[in-house]
């Protein structure tokens, strides 16, 4: 047993975090800001910070991410980093010369109370930032939040140094599209395109966390969203939000800075989030949404219908990010599946009111938990075994222990690969979703059968 | 000079800018002024002396800020490296959430329990996730009730404690709370003040980790095992199952591994490891602290072996043999040589034709840079240029730089321990008149001898190595393999050459000893010779040239 030492018996812990479901801020700041095109991310703080998060992400999207640090040592510790974030933004310009360097604060230097606006300032006083390139900030101590505050900070940091309402009011809508994979990003535009909507998609990682193989590393790949596109987004009809978590604050602040209003809606993960989503922009832009779309969604209710025996009254487990986790939970209630231990590491009452309010009518008693972790979601399954786990990769262990079918969802994935190429957002992405619980539940049933029960059509 | 005037190796000499030093020239020309004279200390083209003097490199200095480098920071060389591959003790990370959750288990390091029901803790993540009022308000309260239910659910022989930077700069006193944990308790809890600023890089939290093991576990118990030649086994840290196959190559040579620091390890083992006779350094940067600690304390000798490669695999056995000095060991251990080997040379002759004049470059840690090159040559392929991430001019040039070494502001705030003869334990393993009869036959005590010697002559080393160099390199040496980390892997692999990682192994090996070598010859051959790569252009892009049959329908 891979966890062998984790007890059935709950015991209240009030200090003691073990295997966590959540990490910290500042990765989800670097997510964000490589959705930025000619954008380096810049960490300031120790040089672990920046190592670990490019790892864990390198390890996510198997792509190159690159990102630059102020390598702290114990003297700038004491004396605070503005040596070192002059120093890393005129070598950051020089070698690498991006469009943006996008930082983002530590638990270390925002224990020490370093002012980067301030810095930034002296930096370019210092004529260390060439004319026409940008160093935006966000503040992310890794001791508030999660990795999904985090990027709900850089996102919003986008609007705060770039949106400008220049008065003139352009046919547009911007879409916030949220803590989601490159491949969710791209099919969100293509829903977005498909209803003939011209938009602001940011931020936006996809051609750049899911590049192709072309022999040749590009230090800026050609997706992100561009200055241009950000600073447009104070003159857009309106804003749609998905994900309140991870694109709420950016929306809000988009309201308040350039009076441009938001609707912020959960993620599109499921039939009826969908529908949300299409119906709102559909009304928002006024346009009429193609048959097209009706088809994908017709398909998708397709599965639903035909399978919904190998749906029904089956209990999940669902350890994830709160965005994701509401919109995967609404997704599998509706279609009668029974998610019966709920639980996210980023702390917030709203996420436990939410699921509560999703599974009222699930006929089972339903463990929530925002700020929870891995090991109290084991021993809630000990407690009471599910059919079916989804979360990310660091759950197998759990599923192999309690022989738990499996399937990785959300962050991180570090042992396979198709995150960062198919959606699990909008229809299609639900279709794909409804064909991994199939092919999860089915090649169990297949494995547990016994000979005579052995079915060649399912 | 033979590498470079090798046909198969692709370098263009004649080419100004492609010699080391017209590239030397070109890596440097984009940065300011004083980067590149920082820059340029830590780039050197090799040249080895008569009596294998190299040029001197800067090394173990800080990092640019902002220059895109592959170093991590003092906690991940402490927690994640030293400690992290020991099974049994529960390593609390004292902080916020993140520096315990980047090092959960991907390192890679395998262990194996002897029975069932030992402890087992390498798949658990423990961290007091600090928040900003612990943060405000001071964070002891939180640890030492995070101790307790650390306790109370797991039952372990050991806590140790991890502190994340915010921990050193709010002043929570670690070794306190540890202290009064350990009485209240009765268990042994240890602090490291690892925090991740200390030092230029992971090597800081090498020397931190050693010291920690030094003071709080080595020697607590004096009970010896059995065996007539025991050693310790340092800086082997099991990635990929290396420790296995060491394990069963000293089990067939008769040795005795008492402990090993710190791959496949428990609590126990280190308690012990002090009644070994031997200790056997592989990764010198990160634990010759300890070797040199235990010389002086129990006066246990101390030798450099390597057993990345098949010939150095077997001259490492002989020369343990030859330390302990028994016919019999001797025998065995050519017996054991004389088994592996046939299958070896079989793979080796086989790969060798496939990958001969092939090229690569190694950029990692702080002895495999110079390790795999044993592999490397072994099938016949070029080092083209190699440098540490993390490591000092002693593992470049050898130790004969020691004495010359300035003590920077940055590793002076890492503790020198003050260490003594025990007054009972202290046993010296060999006699004067052995050791200089050993000397005399050209045995070396306590000496590593460096990458740098055993490099070819204009082969560039550059040290903590960046991006824009890594890049520059590639474009003008092409070469047919680069080793390096998860960090650099899809950013070369993208240039459209193979790129294997040699801190985790990407998902291979076990790479050490005999059987290790046979797989790092197959994982080369794969690597270096795989059509995968010959894909990069569509047909439409070799041949864009358009038939016109269709376009006027």
């Amino acid at each position: 047993m891979l966890l062998r030492h984790t007890p059935k018996e709950i015991a209240e812990r009030s200090a003691l975090t073990v295997n966590p479901a959540k990490t910290c801020q500042p990765i989800g700041a670097m997510y964000a800001a490589l959705g930025i095109h000619g954008c380096l991310p810049h960490s300031h703080g120790s040089q672990g910070c920046c190592a670990y998060h490019r790892s864990t992400l390198s390890r996510h999207y198997k792509e190159p991410v690159m990102a630059a640090t102020s390598s702290f040592t114990e003297g700038s510790s004491v004396f605070g980093g503005q040596a070192n974030l002059v120093q890393a933004i005129d070598n950051i310009f020089s070698v690498y010369n991006p469009e943006v360097i996008a930082i983002h604060t530590t638990c270390l230097s925002e224990t020490i109370g370093d002012d980067i606006p301030q810095i930034a300032k002296k930096a370019l006083a210092d004529g260390k930032i060439p004319e026409g390139k940008h160093v935006i900030h966000v503040n992310t101590p890794s001791y508030v939040g999660s990795h999904v505050t985090g990027f709900a900070g850089m996102t919003k940091s986008m609007v705060d140094y770039f949106a400008v309402s220049t008065g003139t009011k352009c046919n547009q809508v911007n879409i916030i599209p949220g803590y989601v994979e490159p491949s969710d990003m791209e099919e969100i535009r293509r829903i977005v395109e498909m209803l003939g909507v011209q938009a602001v998609l940011f931020p936006d990682t996809s051609r750049v966390l899911n590049s192709p193989q072309t022999g040749r590393h590009e230090m800026f790949p050609k997706g992100g969203v561009t200055v241009e596109a950000l600073k447009s987004t104070g003159d857009s009809m309106a804003t749609i939000a998905l994900g309140r978590l991870a694109s709420g604050p950016a929306a809000r602040a988009l309201d308040t800075k350039c009076k441009v209003p938001c609707e912020i809606l959960d993620l599109p993960i499921g039939l009826r989030k969908t529908d949300v989503f299409i119906d709102t922009l559909r009304r928002i832009a006024g346009v009429s949404v193609p048959e097209s779309l009706n088809v994908e969604r017709g398909q998708l209710l397709d599965i639903v219908t035909d399978m919904h025996h190998c749906f029904y009254g089956k209990t999940v487990g669902l350890v994830g990010d709160p965005d994701q986790l509401i919109s995967l939970t609404e997704f599998l209630v509706s279609i009668d599946m029974r998610p019966i231990h709920v639980l996210t590491g980023t702390p917030g009452k709203e996420f436990e009111n939410r699921i509560r309010e999703i599974t009222r009518d699930v006929p089972r008693s339903v463990n929530v938990r925002a700020g929870g972790d891995m090991f109290l979601f084991h021993q809630w399954v000990k407690n009471d075994p599910v059919d079916l786990m989804m979360g990310n990769t660091y759950l197998k262990y759990i599923a192999r222990d309690e022989d738990i079918p499996f399937i990785r969802f959300g962050f991180p994935i570090l042992d396979r690969v198709g995150h960062s190429y198919f959606p699990t957002v909008g229809y299609r992405g639900g279709m794909r979703l409804l064909e991994k619980i199939l092919d999860t539940l089915l090649e169990r049933q297949d494995r547990d059968a016994p000979e005579e029960r052995f079915e060649l059509v399912m | 000079m033979a590498v470079l005037k090798s046909t198969e190796s692709k370098l263009d000499l004649e080419n100004e800018c492609l010699s080391p030093d017209g590239l030397k020239q070109e890596l440097l020309r984009v940065y300011p002024t004083k980067v590149a004279r920082k820059r340029a200390k830590q780039i050197v083209v090799n040249k080895v002396k008569e009596g294998g003097g190299v040029p001197e490199i800067g090394a173990n200095t800080r990092t640019v800020p902002g220059i895109i480098t592959q170093r991590g920071c003092t906690y991940a060389g402490c927690k994640g490296v030293v400690l992290g591959p020991t099974r049994d003790i529960v390593n609390i990370t004292h902080g916020p959430i993140g520096c315990g959750f980047y090092s959960w288990l991907t390192r890679r390091n395998q262990t194996r329990l002897e029975n069932p029901k030992d402890h087992q803790f390498m798949t658990y993540c423990f961290s007091t996730d600090m928040q900003d009022e612990d943060i405000v308000f001071g964070g002891e309260k939180k640890l030492r009730a995070a101790i307790q239910e650390a306790y109370d659910i797991f039952k372990p022989k050991a806590i140790s404690i991890f502190a994340t930077c915010p921990v050193g700069l709010i002043g929570d006193d670690i070794h306190a709370v540890a202290r009064e944990m350990r009485e209240k308790l009765g268990i042994n809890v240890f602090g490291f003040s690892c925090e991740g600023y200390k030092g230029v890089s992971q090597s800081a939290g090498h020397h931190i980790a050693n010291n920690g093991l030094f003071t709080h576990i080595i020697g607590l118990d004096d009970t010896a095992p059995k065996g007539k030649y025991k050693m310790n086994l340092l800086g082997e840290y099991n990635i990929g199952g290396d420790a296995f196959e060491l394990d069963r190559i000293f089990k067939e040579c008769g040795i005795t591994l008492v402990a090993t620091f710190s791959g496949n390890s428990t609590y126990d083992q280190f308690s012990i490891s002090h009644t070994a006779d031997l200790n056997a350094v592989m990764c010198h940067r990160s634990i010759n602290y300890v070797a040199e600690m235990m010389e002086k304390k129990f006066g246990i000798p101390w030798i450099k072996i390597n057993f990345i490669g098949a010939e150095a695999t077997a001259k490492s056995l002989r020369k343990i043999a030859k330390y302990f000095d028994e016919p019999e060991l001797t025998e065995r251990v050519e017996e054991v040589i004389a088994r592996e080997m046939p299958e070896i040379l079989r793979v080796r002759e086989e790969v060798r034709r496939r990958c001969e004049g092939k090229t690569a470059m190694l950029f990692v840690g702080g002895s495999r840079a110079h390790h795999y090159q044993e592999l490397f040559k072994e099938i016949g392929m070029k080092v083209i240029a190699a440098g540490y991430e993390f490591a000092h001019r002693d593992d470049y040039e050898g130790r004969r730089v020691l004495s010359g070494l300035k003590v920077d502001a940055d590793s002076r705030n890492i503790e020198e321990l003050e260490v003594h003869e025990d007054p009972e334990r202290y046993r010296p393993r060999k006699t004067t008149e052995e050791i200089e009869r050993l000397r005399r036959e050209g045995f070396s005590f306590k000496d590593y001898e460096g990458m740098m010697p055993e490099m070819e002559n204009q082969t560039l080393v550059i040290d903590d190595i960046s991006h824009h160099e890594t890049d520059k390199l590639i474009e003008a040496y092409k070469p047919s393999i680069f080793c390096a980390g998860i960090k650099e892997k899809y950013v070369v692999q993208k240039m459209g050459i193979p790129l294997k990682q040699l801190h985790s192994y990407d998902s291979g090996g076990p790479y050490a000893g005999f059987k290790g070598a046979v797989n790092f010859y197959r994982e080369m051959d794969r690597m270096v010779n795989s059509k995968v790569w010959s894909y990069l252009k569509a047909p439409w892009q070799t041949n864009p040239e358009l038939s016109a049959k269709y376009a006027c329908d």
